[in-house]
């Protein structure tokens, strides 16, 4: 197997990384073995496996909950609780060889059999697993011996692999699956230790991790929403780590400060002002077209982001090797909108904008709104709290324009959902979507993906804004943090203090 | 006596009913789904369906109300549909925090306003009554959470002496405790004395024009101790009715205050709970700030009574 070789290979250049970077501790002086990391939302409950929320993750995974295999700060699979895995010629079947001496906090050893157990679980008519899709491909899992796990595939699925490395996919034990909500028991570096709900929660290291001793023996996850306390906070050394500062515009003078350290990193949230290519008159392409190009996204990205997003001109993430910049289709022109709203016969159109509560939400309607205004188009905002935007917009599809962050990784697959809020039929992309899912080879793979981007793109099928932005923030020469986002996390396993 | 406390259970029952069937009937007609909140936009009908029948949502409305109201009786606040644990538990938590803030914002207040009132009545028309009303009107136009902020700027960011936010828990000792709610406390309390020197300062002119208060200085009291021994009781009526719609004001600036200095209390619970369509949360809590506010002018009552024997004895 060359794809394993290649992956452990960039395992242990990741972990070489987190090594080389740690500096020769001054004699008499041991590092800190204790870190407080600032983060904006408390997560709701622990189970990674039983709610959406990104909170959840940014917590429990590669910390307390560990898949077969996971990504690496650099989006790569990597190898976890399996230490190695074959797939059969035909793209079917996978066999998964777990790793020995891992065992769950509570000290059971982890086998086959919990694999089993978690993926089932996972599938059960009464699972609450957020996603779903990730063992939708899946026909049998056969367990020959206590460290072999067999997956055997309805049909060949590219991105099974990439799935489980989410923590929707995280391996769970069987006597306490049902209360890892609020006692979490997994197989990770670090256990939970106290909970102060509304404030804070502690992790502290088992020291009998599969992958050896942590140097954070001790960290605290703060929960501070307000965007001038996180800013306060890691002035003052209340907190040591910002995991992602929620007021991009003091990224500049917190970056002056000697003390911190600023890195701007993506997440991949890809930011658009969505259309309900239904409605009339947006089910005309031109008129979608001619919207875009009223749109300046650099502007927009300047007055939400202070600039610190990556503007982009499809439904990818620039994370992904087969991300190419379409900015240039539909690219800002006030003018040929002008010229094509008059093509389409379009006069005087009044649309109404609804705006979830997130900042970078609320902040972009104003600008897409005044823009939108130069080219004749009329819109009308509509504040909605998030519960009600997943009712009417999400769910009841009842919008003209609306503006929300689709954060999860490798998502343009949403375009071939023809339920979906966008209401984008293409039975053309369908089709592309249901070959890329079905074609083994990488790099055939890279290249279906760019013919896809670019049909997003020139159907215009939504206004494609900006990636959001994750901006760390550390003190005191701290090292390890993940600077960009493949998925939120941040494994406390990595860090390293000077 | 008797009869006061009686009725007073039966207006706290009453109203409990009430604010329960109201908060019931709104939180139920908002548009949204607690279910779809937790599980995000990928969730797939029949994760969703498996949820609302893990949180009861799949029952018929007037089974869920009749459920909560026969839960509300056994004193049984349900559980967090967002953080899976006992409402109970998450209030019990948290109570600490909103408690400690609300008596000693009332305590600051009243120690403000009540010796600023009677001094400024007592020399009414003077530079130091001038003063103070003039300072109590800017008190009375500017918000809670406004001033908070200006502390945090102050006292946080620039002096560094006291915490910007975030609360240490009583476990690290009452010092860090009492630290993280000093700003707060100070925001909280200052309109209130506001108020409080405003109304007491009225009260206490109506009693210095009365006849007794004539007659007292005519024997040949002097004015201190005419303030202290005729005029402050006879004040003290107003002041703590005053005292007691303050209370309820105190937890609905408490929301906003909790949120300011990201102190986890009550009013933040009840802010994240709206925020995340905890409905379950939401109503309880709700109903128990109803509960509160109908003991607490109840104590006012009882109160009125204690102060002048005369009103208890027109009630009962």
């Amino acid at each position: 197997m060359r794809a394993i070789g290649i992956i452990a290979a960039a395992w242990a250049a990741s972990v070489a990384v987190a090594g080389g970077a740690e500096p020769v501790p001054a004699p008499g002086a041991p590092a800190r073995g204790d870190v407080v990391l600032c983060m904006s939302l408390e997560p709701p409950v622990l189970d990674p496996t039983a709610g959406a929320a990104q909170a959840i993750r940014e917590v429990t995974y590669a910390n307390i909950f560990e898949g077969l295999v996971g990504l690496d700060r650099h989006g790569r699979i990597v190898p976890r609780l399996a230490e190695g895995w074959d797939v059969a010629a035909d793209g079917t079947v996978f066999t998964f060889h777990l790793r020995d001496g891992a065992i769950f906090h509570d000290g059971t050893p982890v086998t086959a059999d919990d694999v089993r157990f978690s993926f089932e679980r996972a599938v059960a008519p009464d699972s609450k697993n957020a996603q779903k899709w990730i063992f939708a491909p899946i026909a049998a899992i056969d367990t020959p011996d206590a460290r072999t796990v067999k997956i055997t595939l309805k049909q060949p699925s590219a991105n099974f692999l990439y799935g489980l490395a989410w923590g929707d996919a995280v391996i769970v034990g069987r006597a306490t699956a049902a209360t890892n909500a609020t006692k979490p028991i997994g197989t990770g570096p670090y256990r939970l230790d106290s909970w102060t709900r509304g404030d804070r929660l502690t992790l502290v290291a088992t020291g009998a991790w599969w992958g050896g001793p942590t140097r954070i023996a001790k960290a605290t996850f703060r929960f501070v929403n307000d965007p001038q306390a996180q800013v306060a906070g890691i002035k003052a050394g209340d907190c040591d780590v910002l995991t992602n500062l929620a007021a991009p515009e003091a990224a500049d003078s917190l970056a002056a400060d000697p003390k911190l350290a600023v890195v701007v990193g993506r997440t991949e949230g890809e930011t658009i002002v969505a259309m309900n290519n239904a409605r009339k008159p947006l089910d005309d392409v031109r008129v979608r077209r001619a919207l875009a190009m009223g749109i300046d996204r650099d502007a927009v990205n300047l007055a939400v982001e202070s600039g610190t997003g990556t503007p982009i001109g499809s439904h990818f993430s620039p994370n992904h090797p087969a991300y190419i910049d379409l900015t240039a289709i539909n690219a800002h022109d006030p003018d040929k909108a002008r010229a094509l709203l008059d093509e389409a016969g379009v006069k005087g159109l009044k649309l109404t904008l609804k705006v979830p509560p997130p900042a970078y939400a609320r902040r972009s309607a104003e600008i897409v709104a005044a823009q939108l205004a130069e080219i004749g188009v009329e819109v009308a905002i509509l504040p909605v709290e998030f519960p009600q935007w997943l009712e009417q917009v999400f769910r009841g599809k009842d919008y003209d324009l609306t503006i929300i962050s689709h954060t999860e990784p490798l998502d343009i697959g949403i375009y071939a959902r023809p339920d979906y809020y966008f209401n984008y039929v293409n039975p053309g992309f369908q089709e592309l979507m249901a070959t890329i899912e079905t074609t083994p080879d990488e790099a055939a793979r890279d290249r279906l993906y760019i013919s896809a981007q670019k049909m997003l793109a020139q159907d215009a099928v939504n206004i494609f804004l900006f990636i959001l932005p994750k901006i760390t923030v550390t003190r005191g020469g701290l090292t390890g943090m993940w600077t960009d986002w493949p998925l939120p996390a941040n494994p406390l396993a990595e860090l390293a203090w000077p | 006596m008797r009869d006061l406390i009686l009725g007073r259970l039966v207006q706290l029952v009453a109203t409990l009913l009430g604010a329960a069937t109201v908060v019931f009937v709104v939180t139920e007609v908002l548009p949204g789904d607690p279910a779809a909140m937790i599980l995000g936009v990928s969730a797939t009908p029949e994760t969703l369906a498996a949820l609302h029948r893990d949180l009861g949502l799949d029952r018929p409305v007037v089974w869920r109300f009749l459920g909560w109201l026969g839960d509300l009786a056994r004193g049984e606040l349900g559980e967090s549909t967002t953080y899976r644990v006992a409402v109970a538990s998450l209030i019990g938590e948290r109570l600490g925090v909103t408690l400690a803030l609300a008596v000693a914002a009332i305590g600051l207040s009243t120690a403000i306003g009540l010796p600023v009132g009677l001094a400024a009545a007592a020399r009414a028309g003077g530079a130091f009554d001038t003063g103070v009303m003039v300072v109590v009107e800017i008190g009375l136009a500017v918000p809670a959470f406004w001033i908070g902020i200006l502390l945090v700027l102050g006292f946080s960011v620039t002096l560094g002496w006291l915490p910007a936010g975030g609360f240490p828990g009583w476990g690290g000792g009452l010092g860090p405790a009492a630290a993280a709610l000093v700003l707060p406390v100070v925001a909280l309390a200052l309109p209130q004395a506001a108020i409080l020197a405003r109304v007491t300062r009225g009260a206490a002119l109506e009693v210095l024009s009365s006849d007794f208060v004539r007659a007292a200085r005519a024997k040949g009291l002097d004015r201190g101790a005419v303030m202290r021994r005729h005029v402050a009781r006879n004040a003290l009526v107003p002041v703590v009715t005053i005292l007691g719609l303050q209370f309820s004001s105190l937890v609905a600036g408490a929301i906003l205050i909790e949120n300011v200095f990201n102190l986890p209390g009550l009013g933040r619970l009840l802010f994240q709970a709206i925020s995340g369509h905890d409905l379950v949360v939401v109503r309880a809590l709700v109903t128990l700030f109803a509960g509160l506010v109908v003991v607490v002018n109840s104590v006012v009552d009882v109160a009125y009574g204690v102060i002048d024997p005369r009103l208890g004895r027109g009630a009962a």
